[in-house]
């Protein structure tokens, strides 16, 4: 068998995590139950009364089959196009991030060079840049969007300068990391061949950084979504995952936030897996675990 | 030394000037706003600009070279930059006449932040001191303790370190409207989202850190008899200890994000982020910035202290020398 080592653990993590999650759903919601048959003035025997907390309407905590099928209900069951599509919503939320991700990460890069390069960006940005994320930006979130709709931005583009600012980050810190991470004897040797700082960057430190880049790319993807799906709450719960968040609470349909919860993490997931992939490609094709 | 000295000297009198030429280019500008703005005014707030971006390139080069001031000049340059952020921002602000409600100028913020201090400190006093440190105080316990429960078998490890790097890259933040619903409208809520949010970088971070000890050092630890106990105290947990201040610092800036956007989804009428979104609807945009100034150095300063104590308790790590 060439099973990776690490598959029948995980199996079993998360073969314990859904039966934890079961049991957790009949405790949650059997009180509703109870609640019903007191209501109705019958004895229901515990069986069929924990088989009812298997298909609440509005069950504290749904089970994962109910989850599922909300998942199913509304991508492959609605059109694309429809308002009741999590697909629909799905993308939304994408474009933001994706839109938010490649600001972040030209942002990061311009930074990163220009703190490597000089010496006062060094000291002057870099404490700045490390404050900037204490600062919660997402508390930002409901201004900048209000602000913007005020000037006549809607839309995409807050949003997606919520991502840039959580995304940013990663990248500078990574990107100044890789493009230090060339050793004194390397630089040294490109000066003996009297390269050019130009060269020097473009031949030495650059694909020294690479590995790095794609490292804090993915980091960077994970942050742009979250600040994606924040960035559509204040905004009244129009389109988008975050507006399904919102929308799920003040209705108390916990199995659509559940859902929506599920497509967003899947999102990430996609995501992240999108930037491994192409990062050993990349990688691989530079001749680096060669 | 003899060559480099007096480019030193040269140094100093150039940052002195730039410094007078900027604090001066202050003055005028607010001089010449007095005087209703103009052509005048927009050339000096660009020279403000030019003047303390080569003072602070000029601080940079005197940290590098100067011996005796050479420590402050690193301290001044980040400084620098930032009065400059402010000062533009202000100079900005009131020149164009944007309308405070789109952007307060830092001055009307700063009013608002010494002219309501009551307000500011109840929301303080429920999202930070209530929410943030309980919420953080137990999701990195719980995963700490879990850490070292599985420390001890392989077959866990392996399979909660991919499940929680990949819990660890989800949107947990989706989860306050389903804490809010469990949990109600108080702080528990909000705690219980900075728990969760918390939990999974420090659990990962923590399984690292356990693991960082290498069979030399544990089979030393053996060949002196050391109990499980003694070698998780002496050898384990200090190993682990760069790894779980590493969790530590960015659970910090998670804590307090999740909180605020916790209180999104339904608060008592007090709290950080309540209090953000009530006021951006009454267009009370400097309340906003004044609630957000205070996080910003609530969060600047839970980071600094966490980093503070790295630094007492992991003083021998190679990250630590100076």
């Amino acid at each position: 068998m060439t099973l990776p080592r690490s598959v029948l653990p995980v199996a079993t993590v998360v073969a314990a995590i859904v039966a934890v999650w079961y049991l957790a759903a009949v405790a949650l919601n059997m009180p509703w139950e109870r609640d019903q048959a007191a209501r109705a003035g019958t004895e229901v025997a515990f069986l069929d009364r924990a088989a009812g907390t298997m298909a609440q309407e509005r069950p504290v905590l749904p089970a994962p089959h109910q989850v599922v099928a909300e998942i199913w209900k509304t991508t492959a069951e609605q059109k694309i196009t429809s308002k009741r599509s999590l697909v629909y919503h799905g993308w939304i939320t994408l474009s933001a991030t994706l839109l938010g991700f490649v600001f972040g990460t030209a942002l990061g890069m311009l930074l990163a060079v220009g703190i490597v390069h000089s010496r006062a960006m060094d000291l002057s940005i870099m404490p700045w840049v490390i404050a900037s994320q204490t600062i919660p930006i997402l508390a930002l979130a409901p201004m900048i969007i209000v602000v913007l709709n005020a000037v006549g931005l809607k839309g995409l583009i807050p949003k997606a300068l919520i991502s840039t600012y959580l995304s940013f980050f990663p990248v500078v810190v990574g990107m100044v990391k890789g493009l230090r991470s060339p050793d004194r004897i390397q630089l040294d040797l490109m000066r003996t061949w009297s390269a050019s700082g130009s060269q020097t960057f473009r031949k030495l430190r650059w694909p020294a950084a690479t590995p790095y880049l794609f490292a804090s790319l993915k980091i960077a993807a994970a942050a742009s979504l979250v600040g994606a799906i924040v960035g559509e709450m204040p905004t009244g719960a129009v389109a988008g995952l975050g507006a399904r968040l919102l929308a799920g609470s003040y209705y108390g349909q916990t199995i659509q936030i559940w859902a929506a919860l599920f497509a967003a993490a899947a999102l990430a997931a996609a995501l992240v897996a999108a930037i491994d992939l192409a990062g050993r490609v990349t990688l691989a094709r530079m001749g680096f675990g060669r | 030394m003899s060559v480099t000295a007096p480019a030193v000297g040269a140094i100093r009198a150039r940052t002195a000037g730039l410094l007078a030429l900027a604090v001066a280019a202050v003055v005028a500008g607010r001089l010449l706003l007095g005087l209703g703005g103009g052509a005048l005014y927009w050339l000096c707030v660009l020279a403000g600009w030019g003047a303390a971006a080569a003072l602070v390139s000029s601080l940079a080069r005197l940290a590098d070279r100067d011996r005796s001031w050479g420590r402050a000049a690193a301290l001044a340059a980040p400084l620098v930059f930032g009065a400059t952020l402010l000062l533009l921002w202000e100079a900005v602000v009131r020149g164009a006449d944007i309308p405070p409600v789109l952007l307060p100028p830092p001055s009307m913020i700063f009013a608002r932040l010494i002219s309501s201090p009551e307000i500011l400190w109840a929301d303080f006093r429920q999202t930070f001191l209530k929410s943030v440190l309980i919420g953080y105080a137990l999701g990195c316990g719980a995963a700490f303790l879990t850490a070292l429960a599985i420390a001890r078998s392989d077959f866990l490890q392996r399979g909660l370190l991919p499940v929680g790097n990949f819990v660890a890259a989800l949107p947990i933040v989706g989860v306050a409207p389903i804490m809010v619903m469990w949990f109600g409208f108080d702080w528990p809520s909000k705690a219980a989202v900075v728990v969760v949010m918390v939990f999974f970088p420090m659990l990962v971070n923590t399984v690292e850190g356990l693991k960082a000890a290498d069979r030399m050092q544990r089979d030393l630890m053996r060949t002196w008899a050391a109990t499980p106990r003694q070698e998780l105290w002496r050898l384990r947990l200090p190993m682990a200890a760069p790894f779980i201040f590493n969790g530590l610092k960015i659970a910090s800036t998670l804590a307090l994000i999740g909180a605020i956007v916790a209180e999104f989804f339904g608060t008592p009428v007090v709290g950080m982020g309540f209090r953000i979104s009530t006021e951006v609807g009454r267009m009370n945009v400097d309340m906003v910035w004044a609630e957000i100034a205070v996080a910003a150095v609530a969060g600047s300063a839970f980071y600094g202290l966490v980093s503070l104590l790295e630094r007492s308790i992991t003083f021998w790590h190679p990250s630590q020398r100076r």
